[in-house]
């Protein structure tokens, strides 16, 4: 058994050599990281961007908005990322957090993405306004002046033109940018109308009490437990709905259907922009980062009849791309 | 309860009932272990039908993934820009997209060429690229080569697709469904086994994704687990179990191992982020530290089972051993360590095992991405197995579903292949006493 000791401790030696010789080894290729949301499109563009490139291609990791901009706005140097994605703008503290350790961010708004409630085909069929869904969903409710727990069991119950039919809405959990938006969007601007107390958590929480179930992270997993159940809700991305046509409805909201042309001209009211952002320090040190950028911006990828498209981006209007491309093609820091 | 000295005047009146009595008791006895039997044959029945529920539909989804509809396609290699030395950089989009339009001479239009675009692979350009930078003396002529056709029509060519739907409900249109049927009819479509599968890394078309570069991963990184928990576990557990002393320290050592064994993965994770990459600076992503990190969480299961093995090995053979005047490492060495070794190498395939499947230290330290180069060192950004399939899960394109579904198979036949090989090892050299 001499040997056996002989090998364990070469390959300890082996590793620990290892280990050394990566640590001075240069990158690359780029790191991406971020948001959920944008992850399907990044990682699209990164795989053409190694295609037609001469450059390896781009590394994305899903980590969510926030702990993206965490590694990101960590520092500089080719341990940290060079880009992060995010499903909404950088906070003003992260913006801080970014300049204090040298990080200067430049901003690349990249489209839309619509948040859809959504039915399996042949189930429920409801015609929403914010107003009923905040109704619907809101753990506390205002009423006749004073906050009382939500109890409206049915869709009639919260207003009286909708089915009577059990709510059942499957949501992502709050650790979710979807869900962190569809809270902005909806519940807290139906909240500032409907209610005259303003109190923050009267207008974020959500029913704890099986009308709202967390359903996970995952999409694919609500779109079949729509199927299973059609008297369900489901809150889920575009990008779902689109795939899914065959087995799934959008619910109208404030009239609208959650339609490519709705959401791509502001008429459907829940959707919000997708960022990227390029950390200006890194451009130059780490190959490849302007022509990712020029490929991400190229009417052929984010542009109404480009292959973001195809994968549910809803792109931005026409001015907005030409400003925004050239822009970023100059790598304009971001102002706060 | 009986009484040793039974008085016999009541013994005898009592015989008969006695017997009726004992022999009922006897029929609920029997009756009792029937019932004990049925319930724990009903309960390894259930086991097994979920076994076979999960596995049928998991086999049942996969199938189709296995195979994939290629389109002969006719290539004009005629660019004077193309050369034996550039093939492999060469820009082929221009080329496929003539070749995809010369199959459809009477379409001129702008949506049309669209058309045809959306029924082939949007990874044609990169399939023709491989081909001809293989064979470069194609170049200057015209080749029939093999391209995968997009997702949805491969769907529609297996039949997933309901047609009865209306247009706006399917993926594929009835243009694009009319398009395909002539190919179909001109003998162009072949379904073939489906190599990119087993060829390529990641991809966001589901027709270009394969499984190579998560696999590639795996082996990477399981390769460093082994390298580092096999022989630090085995020497922790043989020093621990033949030469330490029993005093507060071993124990306090003993109960932390056991512990550790039951911590959740995702602490190996933090701890792997927090030490590996932040302090010891090593790269994001690499197997290297997926390898580091999983090895710290199989090293109690390899000690705990090495340890074990060892405790097993009769201490008679150590006395004897001693007694013809080994010395204690000779006697560890060249006698007990032997004897342990199947129990040894057991236990450490099981531990490879639990953390093939493993993904949540991975998503830490940056394992959890989307790679599409495959890595060739342990230094390379990868991906592994189980991660893949979390991916791929999530991905809303139908098509990742079956992908989704081969790669649980592929990793299920990995983890069988590692089980029957510890089963083998330890029917093979285990000894009984």
């Amino acid at each position: 058994m001499k040997t056996l000791l002989k090998t364990s401790a070469s390959a300890l030696v082996l590793a620990g050599a290892m280990a050394t010789a990566t640590a001075a080894q240069a990158r690359d290729q780029i790191q991406i990281v971020g948001s959920s949301t944008v992850f399907p499109f990044s990682t699209a563009v990164a795989e053409r961007f190694g295609q037609n490139t001469s450059f390896g291609t781009p590394v994305v990791e899903s980590t969510g908005s926030g702990g993206g901009m965490k590694l990101f706005c960590a520092g500089v140097g080719e341990q940290t990322p060079d880009i992060t994605n995010a499903s909404r703008r950088i906070k003003a503290k992260e913006f801080k957090q970014c300049a204090e350790n040298g990080v200067t961010p430049v901003e690349v708004k990249v489209g839309f993405d619509g948040i859809v409630l959504g039915s399996a085909k042949g189930g429920i069929e409801l015609n929403l306004t914010r107003a009923d869904i905040y109704g619907a969903l809101a753990k506390n409710i205002e009423k006749d002046g004073k906050v009382v727990a939500n109890d409206a069991v049915t869709w009639a119950d919260v207003n009286s033109g909708l089915p009577a039919v059990k709510i059942e809405v499957l949501g992502p959990p709050p650790t979710s940018g979807t869900r962190d938006a569809f809270v902005e969007l909806v519940m807290e601007k139906a909240c500032a109308e409907a209610v005259e107390a303003k109190d923050e958590d009267l207008c974020t929480e959500i029913r704890e009490d099986g009308a709202f179930i967390e359903a996970g992270e995952n999409d694919n997993l609500i779109v079949q437990k729509l199927e299973a159940n059609p008297n369900a809700v489901g809150i889920f991305g575009y990008s779902f709905l689109d795939q899914n046509s065959a087995k799934l409805r959008g619910a109208n909201v404030d009239g609208n259907e959650p339609t490519f042309e709705n959401i791509a001209a502001g008429d459907y009211p829940i959707s919000r922009s997708l960022f990227f952002y390029v950390k200006k320090e890194h451009v130059g040190v780490i190959p490849g980062i302007e022509e990712f950028v020029a490929e991400f911006t190229d009417e052929d990828t984010w542009g109404p009849d480009g292959y973001l498209a195809d994968k549910g981006l809803i792109p931005l209007p026409d001015a907005d791309r030409d400003a925004i491309a050239s822009d970023a093609a100059a790598l304009k820091p971001l102002a706060m | 309860m009986t009484d040793p000295a039974p008085n016999p005047a009541i013994a005898v009146g009592a015989a008969t009932d006695d017997r009726a009595a004992r022999s009922t008791r006897t029929r609920k006895r029997f009756a009792a272990e029937r019932r004990f039997r049925f319930y724990g044959l009903a309960a390894v029945l259930t086991a097994f039908g979920f076994l076979i529920l999960l596995l049928s539909t998991v086999i049942g989804n996969a199938i189709p993934a296995f195979t994939y509809n290629y389109a002969q396609l006719p290539v004009e290699l005629t660019n004077e820009k193309l050369t034996p030395e550039n093939a492999a950089e060469f820009d082929f989009r221009k080329t496929v997209h003539a070749a995809q339009l010369s199959l459809f001479p009477d379409i001129s239009d702008r949506a049309g060429r669209r058309l045809v675009r959306g029924i082939f692979s949007s990874g044609t350009p990169i399939v023709v690229r491989g081909e001809v930078a293989a064979n470069t003396d194609w170049i200057g002529t015209r080749q029939i080569i093999p391209v995968p056709v997009s997702d949805d029509a491969d769907l529609y060519l297996k039949g997933l697709v309901d047609t009865d739907l209306p247009e706006s409900q399917r993926n594929i249109s009835d243009a694009e469904i009319a398009l395909v049927d002539q190919l179909v009819e001109r003998g162009l479509i072949e379904r073939q086994f489906n190599t990119i599968f087993f060829t390529n890394g990641a991809s966001r078309e589901p027709e270009m994704a394969g499984i190579m570069g998560a696999l590639i991963g795996s082996l990477l990184t399981l390769s460093i687990t082994l390298l580092l928990s096999a022989p630090i576990g085995v020497l922790a557990a043989i020093y621990l179990e033949e030469f330490a002393p029993k005093n507060r320290l071993t124990d306090f050592i003993e109960v932390n191992i056991n512990n550790l064994a039951a911590v959740p993965s995702i602490v190996f994770g933090l701890l792997g982020l927090a030490v590996f990459l932040n302090f010891m600076e090593f790269p994001r992503s690499a197997p290297l530290v997926g390898g580091m990190v999983l090895a710290l969480m199989t090293l109690p299961t390899v000690i705990i089972a090495s340890r074990a093995a060892l405790r097993a090995v009769p201490p008679s053979i150590r006395e004897a051993a001693l007694g013809i005047g080994a010395s204690r490492i000779q006697t560890v060495f060249h006698h007990v360590l032997p004897l342990a070794m199947p129990g040894i190498l057991t236990g450490t395939i099981i531990g490879m095992a639990g953390a093939l499947g493993e993904t949540a230290p991975l998503l830490m330290i940056g394992m959890v991405a989307f790679v599409v180069d495959l890595p060739a060192a342990v230094t390379d950004p990868a991906t592994v197995l189980p991660v893949q399939i979390y991916m791929w899960a999530d991905f809303p394109e139908i098509g990742f579903q079956q992908k989704t579904a081969a790669a649980i198979v592929i990793l299920l036949l990995f983890l069988i292949a590692m089980n029957a090989i510890a089963v083998w090892l330890r029917s093979r050299f285990e000894r009984r006493w």
